[in-house]
């Protein structure tokens, strides 16, 4: 008995130290965190789809055929941003991650990028909106890919109030991102030559949405903002319908909608809707074949959202950087200045690149959901309005806030 | 005042979510002195069987409100013949237990196959579109919920206070040895117990089908504020977790109105003092 357990503690010491000389002698060794939502309201746009489409960011980049060892892990945030923050350190500390990607939900995106840069680790930020991550919270390690709150005010909120829509309410939901997406849009609108006539903060994940739609009606403001996502917009709008909203003349314009959204909702309920979104799965050939494959995969055979996208563009843009540094993974900040060397080129989000606030940027369009009758099967969703070239998308370098300017 | 109104009423179409489900959970305490967490978890299931049967099978509406409290009973009824039996007499901590794990295994199962955004279930035919009552304008659909689930509160609280069979229910709960003495065959009746609070739970989750997305996370965002809701009204009071259903819904309401950001934590707010004034809660009897 003791001899067996001297034995087996010998065995785990060598071990032990064959791992680590391991991992000393090759610096090709690379972890990547998938954090976001895995089981609430975000899950869809976000979550397991997320990881998936970073592990096929790593199939495609053809690293691990040349040596390289990438490993990823996924973490559950909950939505709550002291969960956010302790996962991102364990990640850091005992895991020794190098790369997070994804978290959706601004409040936990802001903890946690500054857990990143304490780090020195990197963050490739896809799934959430608030623009502050590339203005006044900029970091030299965090990424933003695929849309911000700017994003969408600009996209939606200045085409539908030069279309007529020149009073809007706002039905907020009452976190980081939220704010943003009300100040952003607000900003927009009155550019525009619009006004604000008011708004409600509903609580994050709130069910009955009906008495914030019963002020929204009583303001009689002809836009109905939703600064929300996921469950909570699907909620918004479908209650909307039924207390006579849309059909009383108000128009609703949902800020940010994704495509799982959209086939929650089912297009009866859907139709008409104008929204802003950087990638859709039927634009071209490859966005096409990269959706094929992402839907063949994904356990409830989702179409990918453009958080997805983004995971997987932001982290083929990643690996393209470790091949030209040639190795030694563990310096975030070096990474993400060599990203912002290189231009972006992806089949997903075509040619663009990325500002030294680390704002990615490339074409947004506006989409409007079809009607049932224009749908030719499942998926077939959207119909492009007009394309808002990558200049016009996101702010503009001259009136970010970002500190990393001031040099 | 007009907007006062319309919240009013709003409040009240909630507070009918509230009554159906807290009653459930009292009438399944009260019998079988189990804390029902998976609850939720059924009201879920309720909503997803009204889904299945109008998308397999194209079952319309009407037949959903019969059929899935029927389903998911008899789905509750074989969780207390194959599990909760087994918990007669020991602390209510297991039954707590158990019935939270059943709860996120059913959820989870569901989160997994259909993600988190939820199924579309539309409102049926004969009760679309709405009515102008002035100072809002009423869906007919929510007027539908308030006075239907206020029937079936009501009912529910008469079959187990004003009838014989409710009598032997009680007696049960009170006296199992004596009332078996009379030849009652106490075990059945407690299945069933279960499975009509089990089935006002699925009824409650084919109501709201139509007003929310069928979706796997339904039970669990309501749950807790229904548990509020029925501590505040005293554990095990039939009539007392109807009123309280209906009355915090309206306070909710209100509160949407003139403080939005506070109004998912009223209810719990409330609950904090009640139990510092009255631990029974508002019509609970002393244990």
């Amino acid at each position: 008995m003791k001899t067996k357990s001297i034995a087996s503690l010998l065995l785990t010491t060598a071990l032990t130290l064959a791992a680590a000389s391991l991992a000393h002698a090759d610096d090709k060794v690379v972890k990547i965190g998938a954090l976001s939502d895995q089981s609430g309201l975000y899950a869809d746009l976000g979550g397991p789809g997320s990881t998936l489409a970073a592990q096929m960011a790593v199939e495609d980049s053809g690293l691990t055929g040349k040596g390289w060892k990438i490993d990823i892990i996924a973490g559950d945030h909950q939505n709550k941003p002291d969960i956010g923050v302790n996962i991102a350190r364990q990640w850091f500390d005992v895991d020794k991650v190098d790369v997070i990607v994804d978290v959706p939900n601004s409040g936990v995106a802001l903890a946690v990028s500054n857990i990143v840069k304490e780090k020195n680790g990197i963050l490739l930020n896809s799934g959430a909106g608030t623009s502050d991550l590339t203005n006044s919270q900029c970091t030299p390690n965090t990424i933003h890919w695929t849309y911000d709150t700017y994003t969408l005010a600009h996209g939606t909120g200045s085409a539908l109030t030069k279309n007529g829509g020149d009073s809007w309410f706002f039905l907020t939901a009452d976190y980081a991102f939220g704010a943003a997406l009300e100040r952003d849009t607000t900003a927009a609108v009155q550019a525009a030559g619009g006004k604000v006539l008011g708004g409600v903060k509903a609580p994050l994940s709130t069910a009955d949405f009906s008495s914030f739609l019963l002020q929204a009606q009583a303001s009689k403001a002809k836009i109905i903002g939703l600064a929300n996502a996921g469950a909570d917009t699907t909620n918004s709008i479908k209650q909307a319908a039924e207390f006579g909203i849309t059909s009383g003349g108000q128009k609703l314009a949902a800020l940010l909608l994704f495509i799982t959204d959209v086939h929650s909702l089912g297009l009866n309920t859907a139709q008409g809707l104008n929204f802003t979104e950087t990638f859709y799965w039927d634009m071209n050939d490859g966005t096409r074949a990269f959706a094929k494959r992402f839907q063949e995969r994904m356990k409830n055979h989702n179409m990918p959202t453009m958080v997805h996208a983004g995971v997987y563009a932001s982290l083929s843009h990643y690996f393209k950087a470790l091949e030209a540094l040639g190795g030694n993974p563990h310096d975030g900040a070096k990474i993400v200045a060599k990203m912002k060397e290189i231009p972006t080129d992806d089949a997903l989000f075509g040619k663009g690149s990325i500002q030294p606030n680390g704002r990615t940027i490339h074409p947004a369009y506006l989409f409007e959901v079809k009607k049932p009758s224009e749908s030719k099967g499942p998926w077939d969703y959207y119909k492009l309005v007009s394309t808002i070239p990558a200049d016009e998308a996101f702010t503009p370098l001259d009136k970010s806030t970002c500190p990393l300017l001031k040099k | 005042m007009q907007a006062l109104y319309a919240q009013l009423l709003v409040g009240l179409i909630n507070g009918s979510f509230y009554a159906l489900l807290s009653l459930g959970l009292a009438v399944i305490f009260g019998m079988l002195n189990i804390i029902n967490f998976a609850h939720g978890a059924l009201y879920m299931m309720g909503a997803f069987v009204a889904y299945f049967l109008l998308n397999l099978f194209g079952i319309n509406y009407w037949w959903a409100l019969l059929i899935s409290p029927l389903v998911v009973g008899i789905f509750g009824m074989i969780l207390e013949r194959t599990m909760l039996k087994w918990l007669t007499g020991l602390d209510h901590l297991y039954g707590l237990l158990l019935t939270f794990g059943l709860a996120l295994i059913i959820q989870g199962v569901f989160q997994n196959y259909f993600g988190s955004s939820g199924l579309p279930y539309s409102i049926p035919d004969q009760l679309r579109g709405g009515m102008n009552l002035g100072f809002m304008f009423l869906p007919i659909y929510r007027g539908w919920v308030v006075v239907f689930s206020l029937v079936v509160c009501l009912a529910t609280w008469f079959l187990i206070e004003r009838t014989r069979l409710g009598a032997y229910l009680r007696a049960a709960t009170e006296n199992p040895t004596l009332v078996r003495a009379f030849g009652i065959n106490v075990p059945r009746m407690i299945t069933l117990t279960y499975g009509l609070g089990v089935g006002l739970a699925a009824l409650a989750g084919v109501l709201s089908a139509p007003i929310n997305q069928v979706r796997p996370l339904m039970g669990a965002d309501l749950i807790i504020v229904v548990f509020a809701v029925v501590v505040i009204g005293g554990m095990g009071s039939i009539m007392g977790s109807i009123i309280t259903g209906f009355a915090l819904g309206v306070i909710e309401g209100l509160t949407k109105y003139f403080y939005p950001e506070a109004s998912n934590t009223v209810v719990f707010v409330l609950m904090v003092l009640v139990l510092l004034v009255k631990p029974t809660g508002l019509t609970g009897r002393a244990a």
